[in-house]
């Protein structure tokens, strides 16, 4: 259907996609709702890691047994995305399809080194996180593809997350997620990004924005490093 | 869709956003529209029991769902609900604007954690604007609900 329509989009949650509407800053021709297939909201464990499914929603997530058990960082990341209102809609697998550069999913997905697995009238396939995201609010999904279910393994040992925002909820000025030795950051650059937990700032050149300037964000990313590092 | 319990046709425009088809075609206008665009929270309604923002869901959505919007707490002349009755208790409304939508989120919360910590109070709230109050009043009927709601 996504691949017979013109100018279509797919709308899950709609917790980013339907703002963009009102505001008539996203004028697609047609909207794919895909909330009434059914039986694609499981979040089940495989593989070493944890399947979410493309209708599987953030506060489902945040209270799942198995994410708890397998992935607490996933459970924990979930804490900070948005308010939990809008987590009862928001999916996962939405947001790593919006791939917003300050979201904490892709960020999250990046550390761990997970995968989704995108299907088509052409068939399925399996993408690396490393080649999902490809700019600002861009994938390298084809139009024709949805994105029905993501793979977070196991975290391997010392795990953390944390942002700083000028509240509890709102967008990330800046953030990093640790994941054993690995580092990702996020709301530092076009997508989330790998980093060296030592030099994590190196190569980096973050945008200036009303919430922060470039120094502040570097600054930023040194210190929260240090504190997921320090634990 | 059933709002507050009673059937209604299905809307009849695909392009209406719940908050509207709430307002201007079923005439329940105590669901209020601030921001539209899902961060004021003043038009928060439960879907299926849970909190969720009526202007960031197509009214076509709900359908075959369950909506409860701020009529639906307490029928007139009826006791008020218990967080209604918090809120009153405790002055967390001034003028009123934010209410419908901090009450409905309170009640999720209140499911979700029946006796929550001022921390998830805080972090509860944090989704709903109020340019009156300043959130002391407002926290403080949140406790006073969960006790409420445990006589």
């Amino acid at each position: 259907m996504l691949g017979s329509l013109e100018d279509a989009k797919v709308l899950a949650g709609g917790q980013s996609l339907i703002p963009l509407l009102n505001f008539r800053l996203a004028r697609p021709a047609h909207l794919v709702d895909i909330n009434r297939i059914p039986s694609l909201d499981r979040i089940y464990e495989r593989d070493g890691g944890v399947g979410v499914q493309a209708l599987a929603r953030q506060a489902a997530v945040e209270d799942s047994d198995v994410v708890a058990r397998v992935c607490p960082l996933l459970a924990e990341a979930m804490r900070l995305v948005a308010h939990r209102v809008i987590r009862n809609r928001g999916t996962v697998c939405g947001s790593l399809a919006h791939a917003d550069p300050a979201s904490e999913i892709p960020a999250v997905l990046l550390a761990l080194g997970g995968h989704v697995t995108v299907r088509s009238a052409r068939g399925e396939r399996v993408v690396p996180v490393g080649d999902l995201f490809r700019g600002v609010f861009e994938t390298t999904l084809a139009r024709d593809e949805l994105l029905t279910e993501a793979w977070f393994p196991a975290v391997p040992g010392a795990y953390a997350i944390t942002e700083e925002s000028r509240r509890h909820g709102d967008f990330a000025i800046a953030g990093v997620v640790r994941a054993g030795d690995r580092l990702a950051l996020f709301g530092v650059a076009g997508t989330p990004v790998l980093a060296d937990p030592k030099q994590p700032t190196q190569g980096l050149h973050p945008s200036a924005d009303l919430e922060a300037s470039p120094e502040f964000r570097l600054h930023l990313v040194k210190a929260l490093t240090q504190r997921v590092f320090a634990a | 869709m059933k709002v507050n319990g009673v059937p209604y046709p299905a809307p009849s425009d695909h392009r209406r956003l719940l908050s509207d088809h709430l307002r201007h075609d079923l005439g329940l206008t105590g669901t209020h529209v601030g921001c539209e665009h899902g961060v004021c929270g003043c038009c928060t309604v439960l879907l299926d029991g849970a909190p969720v923002r009526s202007c960031l869901m197509l009214a076509v959505q709900a359908e075959g769902h369950e909506v409860a919007t701020i009529e639906g707490l307490a029928a007139v002349g009826a006791p008020l609900h218990a967080v209604q009755q918090a809120f009153h208790e405790c002055h967390g409304l001034q003028c009123g604007f934010c209410t419908p939508g901090f009450v409905m989120t309170v009640v999720g919360l209140l499911r979700q954690h029946p006796n929550p910590t001022p921390e998830q109070v805080k972090e509860g709230i944090a989704g709903n604007l109020c340019r009156c109050t300043g959130y002391a009043s407002i926290r403080r009927a949140v406790h006073r609900a969960a006790e409420l709601s445990q006589q």
